[in-house]
Parts: structure tokens; sequence; C-alpha cells
């Protein structure tokens, strides 16, 4: 598992990190770690647009991204 | 695909915003101006006497709505957050250039479409500057250009920025304290509590929509979406069909509202906030929606723009609009001060640069 801490980042750097997860790894399960409503949504975005399923899990004031690659 | 984040329903929110701004325009705001956030940033240091340019002093009931509105939403939907650290100073220089790079093309990204939308052919001119500004912001985003991290803090520093909104609004609205322009466009405005209300619904909007001029083009040259666009498109149709109209579409250079016709300057205006803007990750509006949900280090750049702002008419860097007897464009020193400030702009994008590593290990 990767873990990719993306809190307190500024757009678009959480989703700049994300994808190069998408593109450094392999049959790796990724976690990305992010505080902002508008992170998880854009996120969220980006990985519809390339077609990845994934699960949302809401922490106390943080949230999970999980996926596999 | 939840229908909030469909490219439609973006459009349509655009469309609403335009109505807004239109609406401001009708009650009495400058038209072609309608909702400026870099001038009514400007106006509103006037009308705190940080500058004293006569014409453009006026407490914008908008800029303290945009908070406002992204302040009360956040609250409402717990998106607020508190949070500081990131570059607070390198932000404030940031937010310092764009004001400096607005005045000189005379308009905020949102002002620019709006300028576009009424046929002012140089506000394409800065369209240009504006979209390469965001490709040299863009270029050093992908070779890892970073601010760093926000950490939260204690919420009463997510309360301030919005508490003084409500300051400024008190003085204005029940004192003599602040200034007030009797001429020039800083004398042209909606009633205050209508643009107040227009502008909590625009900043409310604005907040779940993560509505930003910046990001926009930068979304779709660093991840080909075209989510954010959508809202801008959507916005520039309702504005263009309302001017075409009502016969307030005049394609041309001149005899433009409150422009000037020096393309260079326009382009290397906007080229600035282009590229400041996305190195402070928004555009101005995004900075103040940014600042309302909780962000100090927005705040920060909020407060670069208006101390911007105060030096740009201080020291006489902003652009004059061109009239029956004058070509307008900036003054020497306004063109010394912008290239200066995209020299700086590629000191912080460059010294600010280091490999993005992922942020743990395998």
């Amino acid at each position: 598992m990767v873990k990719i801490d993306v809190r307190g980042l500024s757009c678009p750097e959480p989703v700049l990190l994300t994808l190069d997860a998408l593109d450094d790894y392999n049959n790796e399960e990724i976690v990305v770690l992010g505080d902002e409503a508008h992170t998880r949504k854009n996120i969220e975005v980006t990985l519809n647009q390339y077609n990845i399923k994934y699960t949302v899990t809401n922490l106390e004031k943080e949230f999970e991204i999980k996926f596999n690659v | 695909m939840n229908i909030f984040n469909s490219k439609l329903f973006l459009a349509l929110s655009g469309v609403i915003v335009g109505l807004l701004a239109i609406s401001l325009a009708l009650f009495g705001n400058p038209a072609n101006m309608a909702i400026c956030v870099a001038c009514f940033i400007r106006d509103t240091a006037g009308a705190l006497k940080l500058h004293s340019a006569e014409t453009v002093q006026y407490a914008r009931p908008e800029i303290m709505g945009f908070v406002l509105g992204s302040f009360i939403i956040s609250l409402l939907t717990k998106e607020f957050k508190a949070t500081a650290g990131s570059s607070p100073l390198v932000r404030f220089v940031l937010g310092f250039i764009i004001m400096i790079g607005a005045l000189i093309f005379l308009g905020c990204p949102l002002r620019l479409i709006i300028r576009m939308s009424s046929g002012d052919l140089n506000a394409y001119v800065g369209l240009v500057g504006f979209v390469l500004g965001i490709f040299t912001g863009s270029f050093f985003l992908k070779k890892g250009f970073s601010l760093g991290r926000a950490y939260e803090v204690n919420s009463s520093n997510g309360y301030i920025l919005p508490a003084i909104m409500v300051i400024i609004l008190i003085l204005s609205l029940f004192t003599s304290l602040l200034a007030v322009s009797q001429k020039g466009p800083g004398s042209a405005h909606a009633p205050i509590l209508v643009s107040l209300l227009v502008a909590i619904i625009f900043g409310a909007i604005a907040q779940k929509n993560r509505i930003c001029f910046a990001g926009s083009f930068r979304d779709i040259i660093l991840i080909k979406n075209f989510n954010l666009i959508s809202i801008i498109g959507g916005l520039f149709v309702t504005l263009l069909v309302y001017n075409l109209a009502t016969s307030n579409f005049n394609l041309s250079f001149s005899n433009q509202p409150i422009a000037h016709a020096q393309h260079l300057w326009n382009f290397l205006g906007l080229y600035a906030v282009g590229f400041a803007a996305v190195l402070a990750g928004g555009c101005p509006l995004r900075q103040l929606i940014l600042a309302g949900q909780g962000s100090t280090d927005s705040a920060i750049t909020f407060l670069g723009m208006l101390i911007g702002a105060a030096f740009a008419h201080n020291f006489g860097l902003a652009s004059s609009a061109a009239s029956a007897d004058s070509l307008g464009g900036p003054s020497l020193n306004g063109k010394i001060t912008l290239v200066l400030s995209i020299l700086i702009l590629f000191v912080i994008a460059i010294v600010n640069c280091k490999k993005r590593k992922l942020g743990g290990a395998k």
C-alpha cells in the first residue's frame, strides 16, 4: 500500500500527486489522505475521468480515498 | 456521476452568476465592471483611505459579500476550517503582484470575461496574456512548485477576516468615516443591501462550485479537465447574450469604458495575474472564497491585493483609461513595476520548486 499525504496542499497539487501515483505505481493500492472538501471533490473528478474505481472513507476532519492501480 | 459535478450543472451556475452580475450593473454598479474583484478591492482600499484617488473610493459590499457568502455556506456545510502556514509572506507578494497586473490591464479575470462579452477587443489581448501566464505557472507546478502545507489552526483565526468585513460594512452603513467617491467609477454603485445580498449568493455559489478563473484554464492545461471552464463558459454566454440584446456590444479596441488599447501592457498585466494566480492557487475571487472558508493564507493574499491597490494608486502605477484627450495606459513607473513584478514571479517560482515526492513510503 502506498499512502499519499495531500493535507494542506494548495490546488492543484493534490491532484498532481494523485496523477503521479497513477504513473509511478503498478499493482498497488493507493491511499490518498486529504483534509479539504474541495480537494476530495477534485481528486474524485480526476479519478472518474480516468475511470478508476475508488472508495472514500470520511475520518474526523480528514478523508481517505483508496484505489488500485 | 453526481449531477452537481456535471458540466451542464456547472454551466448553469455560470449562467446564474452572470445574471447576478447583470443585476448589479442594472442596480447601479459601473457597467462593464459590474462585479470586478480587483476593481472593488481597489475601491475598498480607497474607502479605507489607504489611497486617495478620489474617483475610486467606496467600501464595496460585494467584497464583504463574497467573503461572507463563502463563510456562511462553509459553516453550514461543515467545510469551514481555519488553516495557516503555507508561505504566507510569499502569498502576500503574489497578491500584491496580482493587483499591480490587474490595475495595469484594468480588471481582474472576472472583469476580463465581462469586457470580452461586451466586445472589448483589448480584453482578448489580455486573455492571451492571462492564458500564457497560467501556462507559465502550470509549467512550474509540473516541475514541483509548491508553497508548502497549510495546517489547521484555532478556528478563531478563520473568523478574523469575515469579522473585519462586517466591521467595514457597519462603518460604511452607519458612519461617515469611510471615503466615498462623488464622481467616477467609485460613485456608481448599487444600493448597499442589494450589493451585499447578491454578493453573498454569488460567494456561496462560488464556494460550492469552486469557481476560479485561473483554475479553469490551469485544469485544462494540466489535467485536461473542462469542469471549471464550463462555469466561465456559462457566464460568458449569458453576458454576451445580454449585451447583444441590449445593444451594449461594441466590437472594437477603442471607445470601451474604463479600458486602454496599449496592447503590450494589457498582455503583460494579465500575464502577471495568470502566473501569480496559479502560484497562489487561485484567482482574486477564489482567494476571497478560500479566505471565507477559513484559509488565513488566502486572507493574507487578500491583504497583499489590498495593499497592492493602495501602492498602485499612491505611486501612479495603475493605468489610466483611454479618453478623448489621452491614449491611456500605464505610466513609466507602472511599466517598470510590472516588469519587475514578473521577474519576481519567476524568482518565486524557481526557488519554490523541488522534486515532488509522494507523501509516504511503500
